[in-house]
């Protein structure tokens, strides 16, 4: 019990309830949706990508504490970032949920989801957004790397 | 504990439970009943998706797999004898269960699936023509929907869906357009996976054969828990599973009425199913064998067999009766949950009840009450039309059986409440 009072901790249930850039985009450059069948949860990412930057994030959709608050985080996380560094943090992001390892690399605010580890059937909660997100981004640059 | 069942007259008796609803006795039956769950004892209340078994299934199987084990119809040795036997008189005991005209029209299927996945394509292939409709209702359970959405794509006939009513009944209501000259097929769920809803079954199947439909009931929620009788139903087909009325998973049954059966393709070819193969062509077995190809389930078949004793033993009629009382006390308190919100309020209704509670997403719920000992489902519960009907992503679910008891539900209200007052600090 102390293991999911931990996971959801204050900050976790701020971000869910009141989650950041949580509306649709206008002119977004990248959307990606995601859906978790098991659940119902769904999610829809809007990406505003310019000069390699990531100049806006936002997101749409219903779903569990933990998937809304990761998708809160991912937006505040990704805001700001070269899609090389957003790759980075998408990879550092993944190692934590999956094995709880942080690095002192990585961006504070992700840290708060490092508990997800300790219960499996909830990394891909705290994956959804991250996945359609990074998903978005390489549908783009493959779509661009073909013409 | 030793069985005290013979493979061969294939009666268990139960210890003290003979015409009295004993709980702590029935409880004693069910050894994966008592165990920790996350270090709390285990509350299961996740019925509608399976049900645990009592040690009168588990030693029949393992009795079979140590003293009869060997392939049945073919063998002229003894075991085999037996093993034929015991299998033939568990197809016996699924016809008496639901009280169909004898065990010809009884097929061993892998479980409810399969036996709707055996109509829609051995009779529906043959049978559906471009423009002709299928009916269903948006209470179907996806293994009543997909099949016949495959048939439909295959055959250009038309699939149509009964709507439901805010309270979780069928709006039968002006049906006289959903049921038509074009209507060949109509396939309704008994009881409702998600809102516990009991169907008018028998009166959506006078409707069917009013405009010449035949008929399919998906009984897989209804069989473990009420007296079935598809006679008086008066349905064509009726499809039901082994697992969830306290039986082994890999076996369900398909009814089926005899002459519609003799008259269709066979579903699988391979060995059992066939009179005699030459290299080009065959002939088929006779019913219902002309569609078990290959060697059946028959541990499992033995195994359900074993669990419809149990259930006759203790009585259908009593366990529903139980059940019902459990489900009314547990309506009337969880309906005190502030914020809650419960699917389906049909008058007539069994023990699945979902729900939702304001600002907890059913994840989040079903993640804490597993902590507290509790396995309840979260999610769609395979039945996405009726969550979209609803407007809801997911609904959390108890269901309910024979062992369940009022402190298990008094355990889950009191989980429910300070899971929602902690997630909703």
């Amino acid at each position: 019990m102390e293991d999911l009072r931990e996971l959801y901790q204050q900050l976790i249930l701020d971000h869910s309830q009141n989650p950041k850039n949580f509306h649709e985009m206008e002119h977004p450059t990248h959307t990606a949706e995601g859906d978790n069948p098991l659940c119902g949860d769904e999610v829809t990412v809007y990406l505003k990508v310019e000069d390699d930057v990531i100049k806006d994030v936002s997101f749409v959709g219903s779903g569990c504490a933990i998937s809304k608050a990761s998708s809160s985080i991912m937006t505040e996380t990704l805001k700001g970032k070269t899609i090389e560094e957003a790759h980075t943090i998408f990879d550092l992001f993944h190692r934590m949920i999956t094995t709880g390892e942080t690095d002192s690399a990585q961006e504070e605010k992700m840290a708060v989801l490092a508990g997800v580890h300790k219960f499996p059937s909830r990394v891909k909660c705290a994956m959804l957004a991250w996945h359609s997100a990074i998903g978005a981004i390489d549908k783009k640059e493959e779509t661009v790397s073909t013409e | 504990m030793e069985s005290r069942y013979d493979v061969r007259s294939s009666k268990t008796t139960i210890g003290d439970i003979m015409n009295t609803f004993n709980i702590d006795n029935i409880r004693q039956d069910f050894p994966a009943l008592n165990q920790l769950n996350r270090n709390r004892p285990l509350v299961y209340l996740d019925n509608a998706a399976t049900t645990q078994k009592p040690n009168q299934v588990i030693d029949v199987i393992s009795t079979f797999y140590r003293t009869s084990n060997a392939n049945v119809h073919r063998g002229i040795y003894e075991i085999s004898e037996r093993a034929t036997e015991a299998f033939e008189s568990a197809r016996q005991k699924a016809a008496d269960f639901i009280h169909a005209e004898d065990s010809s029209s009884i097929i061993f299927t892998r479980g409810t699936t399969e036996a709707i996945n055996l109509v829609a394509y051995a009779w529906g292939l043959h049978n559906l023509s471009p423009g002709d409709e299928i009916l269903v209702t948006e209470m179907e359970h996806h293994s009543n929907i997909i099949p016949w959405q495959l048939i439909a794509r295959k055959t250009g006939s038309i699939l149509r869906y009964i709507p439901i009513n805010e309270d979780g009944t069928l709006n039968l209501e002006n049906s006289d357009i959903f049921f038509t000259s074009k209507t060949k097929i109509v396939a309704v769920i008994h009881q409702s996976n998600v809102l516990g809803t009991i169907n008018p079954v028998k009166e959506i199947i006078q409707q069917a054969k009013q405009v010449g439909a035949i008929s399919l009931v998906d009984g897989a929620q209804s069989t473990p828990h009420f007296k079935v009788d598809v006679q008086e139903i008066g349905c064509d087909f009726f499809a039901f599973s082994g697992h969830k009325m306290v039986g082994p998973t890999g076996v369900g049954v398909l009814y089926g009425k005899r002459e519609l059966l003799e008259s269709m393709e066979p579903f699988q070819g391979g060995g059992e199913m066939i009179k005699s193969v030459t290299f080009e062509e065959s002939t088929w077995n006779d019913v219902p064998w002309k569609f078990e190809a290959g060697t059946p389930n028959i541990a499992q078949a033995i195994g359900l067999g074993a669990a419809i004793d149990y259930l006759n033993d203790i009585g259908i009629d009593q366990i529903h009766t139980y059940e019902q009382e459990l489900t009314e006390y547990a309506l009337d308190i969880l309906e005190k949950i502030p914020g809650i919100q419960i699917y389906g309020q049909a008058p007539n209704r069994g023990a699945v009840i979902s729900f939702n509670v304001d600002g907890v997403h059913p994840h989040d719920m079903v993640q804490f009450l597993d902590q507290d000992g509790i396995a309840v489902r979260g999610g769609h519960h395979c039945a996405q039309p009726i969550m979209k009907k609803f407007n809801v992503s997911a609904t959390t679910r108890a269901s309910f059986y024979l062992y369940n008891t009022r402190d298990e539900i008094d355990h889950l209200v009191e989980s429910i409440n300070k899971t929602a007052s902690f997630l909703r600090r």
